[in-house]
């Protein structure tokens, strides 16, 4: 089985769902993971606090630096993925097209290096 | 013995190479092995053919050949790879016991070279590559892309196909209206690249109008019962059938009213009319078929006064009925004319949101002219020449103004 890492991006300022629209987009969510789960393509999935809670570290002339904010400029950020098992990118992009109904926000699919032998 | 000259082995190629490269991606699931394998398979027959004679099957001689240097170069890289390389050498050798007909594998190869993960360039690119099995370099000159460029978008699509896993299999039924709308939308788009030359070399122009119609006449023998297959060949057919009549002798594009209806290609006409009567028997119209039913009464019209424009602005009718597309509306607007005269069309002409379309303001100008409003026309054309990338167009368009003055 192939791996695909499905990404929620979400943008930055754009208005926020009332309260009604956001139980919906729970509900669906939760309603798609147990569907992941039962047919066996679950591997991990999670939602992410808002990009301003995030902090980069990096090595600078041997020094670990450490910033807050995220890493990416732009007003775009991960919300969240999944990491799913499929057969190929058809069957990956079929969950694809469930997730971004449920979840109401772009996604984007992206296979995984193969898993190298144990 | 037979005298193999390098045209033969040449229109061997032409015909075979796709279905070789086909049918060696699904014994090897590889790509790139499958090329390679392939144009080693060609090589040899260039060295050996001359002097052996064609082989009694050519086409089979070459999967064999290929299928065997596949499976040699596999055997040098074991020691690389072995895992991968030995579970692709028995994939291999399991493979001809449950071997369908070598079409499905080129129907196969068809929708993942079409597959909507892919950009449309890249689409084009590898069908013409995999399928047409043009070089890279034919391919960077015919749409006037630097060859490097080429090169990297063929890279990275195939590189896509193998890191994503882009399926080696025709769709489901529920997947395959829209999935066959790329493919088809594919060879459209490399017969009208072949067709509508805005520069360039002009051979290998013709070269892709030529493949687009091969690519039709495949995909119409793999799925004749879709009519939209059917239909889009017949369009292309009657389409090319004008291609002779279609420029003049000083390089200026011939509007359809003006051109020499004797050196129309009958063969191609009768072909595509022969197409569109079984679509209309079907009945299950497209816009594919439509528009090769409105070229088809084009074609039946002796003289363009001939014309039987009722019946074309019918089948614009049913063609905005199914698209919706503003140029269609356009091309309407140009049979209304014919019917009620140029100022019911500029009435039709006029709400349209095209002002970036050469052609819209190509078609207002002749309305005008015809209407008498001389000066109006002479802005139109002037917008029209701006616009166009064509030089044949443009020349056109050059004189219809100069004549004015």
């Amino acid at each position: 089985m192939q791996q695909y890492m499905l990404t929620v991006h979400s943008v930055e300022g754009s208005p926020a769902l009332s309260a009604q629209a956001r139980e919906k987009v729970y509900r669906d969510v939760d309603a798609f993971n147990a569907e992941l789960r039962t047919s066996g393509a679950w591997v991990f999935a999670g939602g992410l606090h808002p990009a301003n809670t995030a902090t980069v570290v990096r090595v600078r002339e041997g020094e670990l630096l450490m910033t807050d904010g995220p890493f990416a400029e732009g007003k775009e950020h991960v919300g969240g993925f999944w990491v799913i098992a499929a057969p190929d990118l058809d069957a990956a992009m079929a969950w694809a097209a469930k997730a971004t109904q449920a979840c109401d926000a772009p996604v984007e699919v992206r296979p995984f290096h193969d898993i190298p032998p144990e | 013995m037979p005298v193999v000259d390098g045209s033969q082995i040449e229109r061997v190629f032409r015909e075979e190479y796709g279905r070789a490269v086909a049918v060696l991606v699904r014994a090897f699931g590889d790509i790139d092995l499958a090329e390679e394998a392939v144009q080693d398979a060609f090589t040899v027959a260039v060295q050996r053919w001359p002097s052996t004679g064609l082989p009694p099957s050519p086409a089979g001689w070459i999967v064999t050949t290929a299928r065997n240097r596949a499976i040699d170069r596999f055997r040098r890289e074991a020691s690389r790879d072995d895992r991968h390389a030995q579970a692709a050498l028995l994939h291999s050798q399991s493979g001809p016991a449950h071997e369908g007909p070598v079409g499905d594998d080129m129907l196969r190869l068809i929708f993942t070279c079409c597959h909507p993960a892919l950009a449309a360039s890249a689409q084009v690119a590898l069908t013409l590559r995999l399928l047409g099995g043009l070089t890279t370099t034919e391919i960077a000159r015919a749409f006037l892309v630097p060859e490097p460029t080429m090169a990297q978008r063929l890279v990275r699509a195939k590189a896509k196909i193998s890191a994503a896993k882009i399926p080696y299999r025709v769709p489901g039924e529920s997947e395959l209206p829209g999935r066959l709308r790329a493919v088809l939308s594919v060879i459209y788009l490399i017969f009208n690249e072949g067709y509508t030359a805005s520069s360039g070399d002009r051979l290998i122009r013709q070269d892709l109008c030529a493949e687009a119609i091969r690519l039709g006449r495949l995909l119409a023998g793999l799925m004749p019962d879709e009519p939209e297959v059917m239909g889009l060949l017949a369009l292309m057919l009657l389409t090319d059938s004008r291609r002779a009549a279609r420029i003049g002798p000083d390089g200026a594009l011939v509007l359809l009213a003006a051109q020499d209806r004797s050196i129309w290609n009958r063969e191609l006409i009768a072909e595509g009319q022969a197409i569109v009567r079984a679509c209309l028997r079907r009945n299950q119209p497209g816009p594919y078929q439509v528009q090769a039913a409105i070229n088809a009464v084009h074609r039946a019209a002796r003289t363009a006064a001939a014309t039987d424009w009722r019946q074309i602005v019918a089948l614009y009718d049913q063609l905005l009925a199914l698209t919706s597309n503003p140029v269609v509306a356009l091309n309407r607007a140009v049979a209304v004319a014919e019917i009620d005269g140029p100022l019911a069309a500029l009435a039709l002409v006029d709400v349209l949101e095209l002002e970036n379309y050469h052609l819209f303001h190509a078609i207002r100008a002749d309305l005008l002219v015809r209407a008498g409003r001389t000066s109006e026309a002479e802005d139109e054309y002037d917008a029209a020449i701006r616009l166009t990338t064509n030089a044949a167009e443009r020349a056109f368009l050059e004189r219809g103004r100069q004549a004015l003055s």
